[in-house]
């Protein structure tokens, strides 16, 4: 966090604050708070606007208990979850591989080279992420399969079947997450004490010794940060998965917000979807209060 | 000159991470200069005549170009309104102590990290009572909801770093808070209003989930446009290619503006 060794103003009037937040503050309430109840309001009522002749009766908790019974949401939870612990111990990995490379001594042209073309990942729109999986990952033109037959792995129909396609879609997060993560460690292991980092160069040749005792607790924070927000991340990720497989074969790519969106506007039944986003409010609410209390603590 | 193995395996490794950032990028900008035929070859040519028809074709499209128009104003726009609302807000959040403060943080954080999906339905729902469908505003105002947060938190710390002195000086020369912030805080905290203001931008113009459900035909964004090519029998796979390379490359170079700021600007300030 930022300084907050800076005293807070003296002398001013109470209503000073007021009128520099009032803008957006009720901005946020018209653009935020507002929908957020409407959506309250629809989860409560029958809602499908391809069936109106059905009505728009409040029918209290039936949605939120069609929802809690309904495996198909179970299932997309459990994808979504099967998803993270796919994708995040090899984006760590391979994050904290190209972080120690990028903190390691010399090669500065090179360095400096790789430490920018990290950024492009990142910033690639998501949906183009997707187009581009599709090109890669096509079972009769895409790269991928040469590369596997090239060395005698033999090729697949990656989108077409269930399991091809599900590591389609994470190699996909892996490439343009793990710079996150390698940016991260970097900022990480740029806080370890110049001074400490030599003298134990001094004592130890172990690179193992080095990172564990040294570098580690100086990761530690990165580390949380990452594993929080990757699964809000994994929680709305949408546009990506959306445009290589809209969720599919099968389920086999189902994730939350995929299927919340096929509920609400394929289906059309935004009664039952609005519960459905509701519960993931929920859950989304109770990650960023971990988050807040666990790396925010100076400010509370 | 010699190399020692270890500083040849670092090489090794570091042309590794560049071939990993960039490839599936350079795959997307080949196929963008090849014909449907070399695209369509199996196994996969690497080596080819580049032809420049998919790039005609996409300039030609007036869709493609309406809906990059769409994208410029309608990120343009919820960038602007972003700072305008926002830093007078993380001026107060920098500068002074009141009730409410741990919350509106936590409510800027929780933005960061909900699913646009929950706010979509309601937004679409409210939107088709309102007539405001398919309109530029409505993305506008939606896009609002992580943008603010990020000009906030950006600013915050900017405005952070600037000496308190400065400003009980210029209170003692009799400026209101207004004056202050207007001669102190704009100026000074440029830099970091500009990078929030890059955030804002790229955030808005990647995104499609909201301009999916809330756009028809006349305000389609680039990446709306780029997803529908994906439909039908035999993909026009050069000009998808060639539309997603433009939609790409300049939000790329803004990236590349603010690389610095990237992490800070992804977890919202949790590390340095």
């Amino acid at each position: 966090m930022a300084d907050m060794t800076a005293k807070p103003n003296r002398g001013y009037r109470r209503w000073t604050p007021f009128w520099f937040l009032a803008p957006a503050v009720a901005t946020l309430l018209l653009i935020g708070i507002y929908p957020t109840l409407f959506a309250l309001i629809t989860s409560f009522r029958r809602y499908n606007i391809a069936r109106p002749r059905e009505g728009f009766d409040f029918i209290g908790f039936d949605n939120y208990a069609s929802v809690l019974t309904d495996s198909t949401f179970w299932a997309s939870l459990g994808t979504t979850a099967r998803f993270y612990v796919s994708v995040l111990p090899i984006q760590v990995m391979l994050g904290l591989a190209i972080a120690l490379l990028l903190h390691k001594t010399g090669m500065g042209f090179l360095k400096a080279l790789a430490r920018v073309t990290l950024v492009v990942p990142l910033a690639t729109t998501y949906a183009v992420v997707g187009l581009i999986g599709r090109l890669i990952f096509n079972r009769d033109f895409g790269v991928a399969n040469q590369i596997l037959n090239a060395i005698g792995v033999g090729g697949f129909d990656w989108l077409g079947s269930p399991r091809g396609a599900f590591t389609a879609i994470a190699i996909m997060d892996i490439w343009q997450w793990t710079p996150f993560c390698a940016l991260i460690f970097l900022a990480g292991l740029s806080m370890v004490p110049g001074e400490i980092e030599e003298a134990a160069r001094l004592e130890t040749t172990s690179k193992w010794a080095l990172l564990r005792y040294v570098q580690l607790p100086y990761l530690l924070p990165g580390l949380t940060a990452l594993l929080i927000l990757r699964s809000a991340d994994v929680l709305k990720l949408f546009d990506m998965v959306f445009v290589m497989t809209r969720g599919g074969p099968g389920a086999a790519t189902d994730l939350v917000s995929i299927y919340i969106q096929r509920v609400g506007f394929r289906i059309f039944d935004l009664g039952t979807a609005s519960a459905q986003a509701i519960l993931l409010l929920v859950l989304t609410i109770l990650i960023s209060r971990l988050y807040i209390r666990i790396l925010y603590r100076e400010v509370q | 000159m010699r190399l020692s193995s270890s500083k040849l395996l670092h090489a090794l490794g570091l042309t590794c991470v560049i071939v990993f950032s960039l490839f599936p990028f350079y795959w997307m900008i080949a196929a963008s200069f090849k014909t449907q035929n070399d695209i369509l070859a199996s196994p996969p040519v690497w080596l080819f005549a580049p032809t420049l028809d998919n790039y005609r074709q996409v300039f030609s499209d007036s869709k493609v170009f309406g809906a990059v128009g769409n994208s410029l104003l309608i990120a343009s726009a919820t960038t602007a309104l972003a700072v305008l609302l926002g830093a007078p807000a993380a001026y107060a959040l920098a500068r002074f102590e009141f009730r409410g403060k741990a919350d509106l943080w936590f409510w800027f954080i929780s933005n960061r990290m909900m699913s646009p999906i929950v706010l979509a339905l309601p937004v679409y729902l409210l939107a088709l009572q309102t007539g405001l469908l398919d309109t530029h505003l409505v993305l506008i105002l939606v896009y609002l909801t992580f943008n603010l947060p990020i000009v906030v938190w950006i600013c915050t710390d900017q405005f952070k770093s600037i000496p308190p002195d400065l400003e009980q000086a210029a209170r003692l020369d009799g400026a209101d808070q207004f004056t202050i912030f207007r001669k102190i805080y704009l100026p000074l905290g440029a830099p970091g209003i500009a990078v929030s203001a890059i955030f804002s931008f790229i955030f808005s113009w990647n995104e499609l989930l909201y301009a999916l459900v809330l756009t028809r035909r006349n305000v389609q964004t680039a990446p709306v446009v780029a997803t529908s090519f994906m439909s039908g029998y035999e993909l026009p796979w050069g000009k998808i290619m060639a539309t997603g390379t433009v939609i790409v490359l300049p939000v790329t170079i803004f990236a590349l503006i603010v690389s610095r700021h990237m992490v800070r600007g992804l977890t919202m300030g949790a590390t340095k």
